[in-house]
């Protein structure tokens, strides 16, 4: 049965429950594949097949991208230290690629269409080969198009050479992503013809006058008057909402409740990874303390939370250890508060606990505008302009933008629970390389809302030469968040070593998310030679231009094309 | 406005499409990404009955676009037909240019239609947000015999639910001088005032229902006698606003 229905006017619940998964029925499937759960392969030689599937989240039937006849895809697990060979074969009738997201290696093994590679056309087989230098939780997803949103991801293990630091009885991957039952390729042309389709959290009149009631007139005037200035809406909050999302968590709808068992006083690894295209996710486990261990693969000190935000791309590892007999839910809410993914920690397959209700919609303030009410008539020009900055594409500047990493971000302010932020997070055993920064980059994350453009520095991707880095170097990249969104920002083939506000190193990460009107200063060494990708990992600013070549080149290459 | 004219004005657009085309389809075919693909919608704003006093009548209000992110070919066309009183409908073509963070330029051509004989315009506008998010078009004319002409229609939307949206609009047409033949008066000829509350079933299918009031300044430019002369009608306004 179809489960469509509104909690609220703000809140979408799609999805039907059971098999959420149909068994591959289409002509290009491959027979004999199982659907749900996906398969987990273990080793050092792999053969995945990247294919369509059929599916049916939502009482619709659809067609996904998949790989061996699965979404999400098989879960990888390598072992430290090993040569991971991969041979990906593409059944589809277009270009395919895989990107291993947030490992170290060469740049022709990683995986992005026109820098690492040519891409894998159709019926050819491409051959990863590389080195599993690291170890932790990363994921693996298409670098094509929208083939990630239609459903190419998938999780990796990589076992330390040394062992586990945390033993654990339980150890489960929780991958989270957004289906949608439309075309990526309509949603992209939606939000070029209306970027607020999909918000259905404006403000109404009724609002206004609940905070005339609330705050007095003259206050609420002056707010509307502020943000009418800007041209801006303090409810553009995410640009895909659950009105056409059904949130997954390891591929099941809501009602299809995934489900983890334990028996009780169990040590649990649970290994959050965000897959989604457009989501930001606030994930918590109520009557459970999360621990957080690491962050994007890498080890941090532990520290006990009750809330945290993962944005597309990012990674944590949490350890929890339930003391009850009874069943917990693993609640994770769009940022926006426009739906949920949702499973169960159960001592029993086919418990469950209750869902707690979303939190009531937040706004932006003023802050996440980079200003003060005070502020709000003044042009905003105390930090330097980007150099070619392209005004038409460019709706906001920020004047002075906030260093703090402790604020965890628009919705999670002073909600009454202890949220992670950044600031909580340090790195076991400090930056990789101890050198100061030689030379510092700054990039500002820009774009037009009503527009849909996004870019960096007011150029798109196909406007903008590549961000040369020299090989060996160690440089700061300094960005600032000049537009009221939060961009999940990810480096391929490097670490970004986020510096705090005082400059000290605090915590290794692969994907870096950046508040509206925030600084963020990390630390990269160019160790790696060669093409590769920098981006903002939501899947549509990306390809709306939110993306750019960074050339690691060898020290005498750079230092002839500064001659010629 | 020669034909000569009107070819040279859409130049600028014909190249930036086909610098955009062209920059899309290298970034297509390597990086399966494609940030400056031309994309086109085309709604109709407006497409309704009118009534409530005689004459009864129909009109349409619609735009549409085809291009990128900075250039796009613009369309925008409005009409209608009253019983007993003829048609009047005109259609314009605009290459649209972002030139600023809130503001687009418009440089093309209007066509009119309908009872009287034709008019063709060379134009030359803005359309843009306004500060506490009130839409702009503001466009002027120059025609066949030193005629002159200006458009301005301003609009703004307000919520009283998701899906419940007020949105009123005014627009107003002045003349350089009086056209008699197509029943136009010089200065302000005809001004229009409408309130249509419409019901998103979904963006792109939305109901309404509306008041709107009409001045029309006849060719005579003032109040007085039979036909050309002014009228001042209020009309209960019901369409549909739809994405084609």
């Amino acid at each position: 049965m179809a489960v469509v229905r509104r909690i609220s006017r703000r809140v979408f619940v799609h999805g039907i429950g059971g098999g959420a998964l149909v068994l591959a029925a289409g002509a290009r499937a491959a027979p004999g594949y199982a659907a749900s759960p996906p398969a987990v392969l273990r080793g050092t030689q792999f053969d995945l097949e990247i294919g369509s599937m059929a599916v049916n989240f939502t009482g619709r039937p659809r067609s996904a991208t998949a790989v061996n006849g699965q979404l999400p895809a098989p879960l990888l697990l390598w072992r430290e230290g090993d040569l991971i060979r991969v041979r990906v074969r593409n059944r589809l009738s277009v270009r395919t690629s895989i990107h291993w997201h947030g490992l170290l290696l060469p740049a022709n093994m990683d995986g992005v269409p026109g820098l690492s590679f040519d891409g894998i056309d159709p019926g050819a087989t491409f051959t990863y080969e590389f080195r599993a230098q690291q170890s932790g939780t990363y994921w693996y997803h298409s670098h094509s198009r929208f083939q990630e949103q239609t459903g190419l991801y998938g999780a990796i293990i990589i076992e330390p050479a040394g062992g586990e630091r945390h033993v654990v009885e339980r150890d489960y991957v929780v991958l989270l992503s957004d289906w949608t039952d439309e075309d990526p390729e309509h949603i992209y042309a939606t939000l070029k013809r209306d970027s607020e389709y999909f918000n259905f959290s404006k403000r109404t009149v009724g609002d206004f006058f609940a905070a005339a009631r609330a705050r007095g007139w003259r206050a609420a005037l002056a707010e509307r008057r502020v943000w009418g200035a800007a041209r801006m809406d303090p409810t553009d909050l995410v640009d895909v909402s659950g009105y056409t999302y059904t949130y997954l968590m390891n591929g099941v709808t809501p009602a299809g409740n995934w489900s983890a068992e334990f028996r009780r006083g169990e040590r649990i690894k649970l290994r959050f990874i965000n897959g989604s295209s457009m989501s930001f996710f606030d994930v918590r486990i109520p009557g459970l303390a999360l621990t957080v261990v690491a962050a994007d693969g890498q080890d941090v000190a532990p520290v006990a939370v009750e809330e945290f935000r993962i944005g597309a791309g990012e990674v944590y590892d949490v350890l929890v250890q339930p003391p009850e007999d009874a069943p917990y839910t693993i609640f994770a809410q769009s940022m926006d508060g426009s739906g949920y993914a949702r499973g169960t920690l159960a001592p029993h397959t086919g418990m469950r606990a209750p869902v707690p209700p979303v939190d009531p919609p937040a706004q932006l303030s003023m802050a996440d505008m980079g200003m003060s009410a005070a502020m709000a008539d003044m042009p905003a020009m105390a930090r330097a302009e980007p150099a070619h900055e392209r005004n038409a594409a460019v709706d906001m500047r920020v004047s002075a933008p906030d260093d703090s990493l402790a604020d965890p971000g628009v919705c999670l302010r002073g909600n009454g629970r202890r949220v992670l932020s950044y600031a909580d997070l340090h790195t076991l055993g400090g930056a990789l390389d101890a050198r100061a920064p030689q030379r510092e980059i700054e990039l500002h994350l820009t774009g037009h809302m009503q527009r849909f453009i996004w870019s960096f520095d007011g150029r798109k991707f196909s406007e903008a030469p590549p961000i040369e880095f020299q090989h060996g170097e160690r440089l700061r990249i300094v960005l600032v968040n000049d537009s009221m969104m939060t961009h999940p920002i990810h480096l391929h083939g490097m670490w970004s070593e986020i510096e705090s506000a005082a400059g000290e190193f605090q915590v290794r990460k692969h994907t870096v998310l950046v508040r509206p009107a925030q600084i963020l200063r990390y630390r990269v060494s160019a160790m790696a030679a060669g093409r590769w990708a920098f981006h903002c990992h939501l899947l549509y600013h990306m390809e709306a231009g939110m993306f750019r070549e960074v050339t690691v080149r060898p020290a005498d290459a750079l230092a002839r094309a500064a001659r010629s | 406005m020669r034909l000569a004219a009107r070819v040279t004005l859409l130049m600028p657009l014909a190249l930036a499409l086909a610098r955009s085309a062209a920059a899309a389809s290298t970034m297509a075919q390597s990086m399966d990404m494609n940030d400056a693909a031309p994309l086109g919608m085309f709604w109709l704003d407006q497409l309704e009955w009118r009534g409530l006093d005689e004459p009864n009548g129909a009109a349409w209000q619609g735009e549409g676009w085809y291009g990128g992110d900075y250039d796009k070919a613009w369309i925008r066309t409005e009409g209608e037909s009253y019983s007993g009183r003829g048609e009047d409908a005109r259609v314009e073509l605009f290459w649209d240019h972002a030139v600023a963070r809130w503001w687009n330029l418009e440089v093309g051509g209007r066509q009119d239609f309908g009872t009287g004989p034709a008019r063709s315009w060379a134009a030359l506008g803005v359309r843009g947000l306004a500060p506490q998010g009130v839409d702009v078009e503001a466009t002027l004319y120059a025609g066949d015999a030193g005629r002159t002409a200006a458009r301005l229609k301003i609009e703004y939307e307000l919520l009283f639910t998701q899906r419940l949206v007020l949105q009123p609009e005014l627009e107003m047409n002045v003349y350089g001088r009086a056209d008699p033949a197509r029943d136009i008066g010089a200065g302000v000829a005809d001004l229009e005032v409408g309130l249509r509350l419409r019901y998103e079933l979904r963006r792109e299918f939305a109901p309404y229902a509306g008041l709107v009031w009409v001045r029309h300044y006849g060719a005579t430019g003032n109040s007085l006698g039979a036909a050309g002369a002014d009228q001042n009608e209020f009309s209960l306004a019901i369409g549909l606003r739809m994405w084609l």
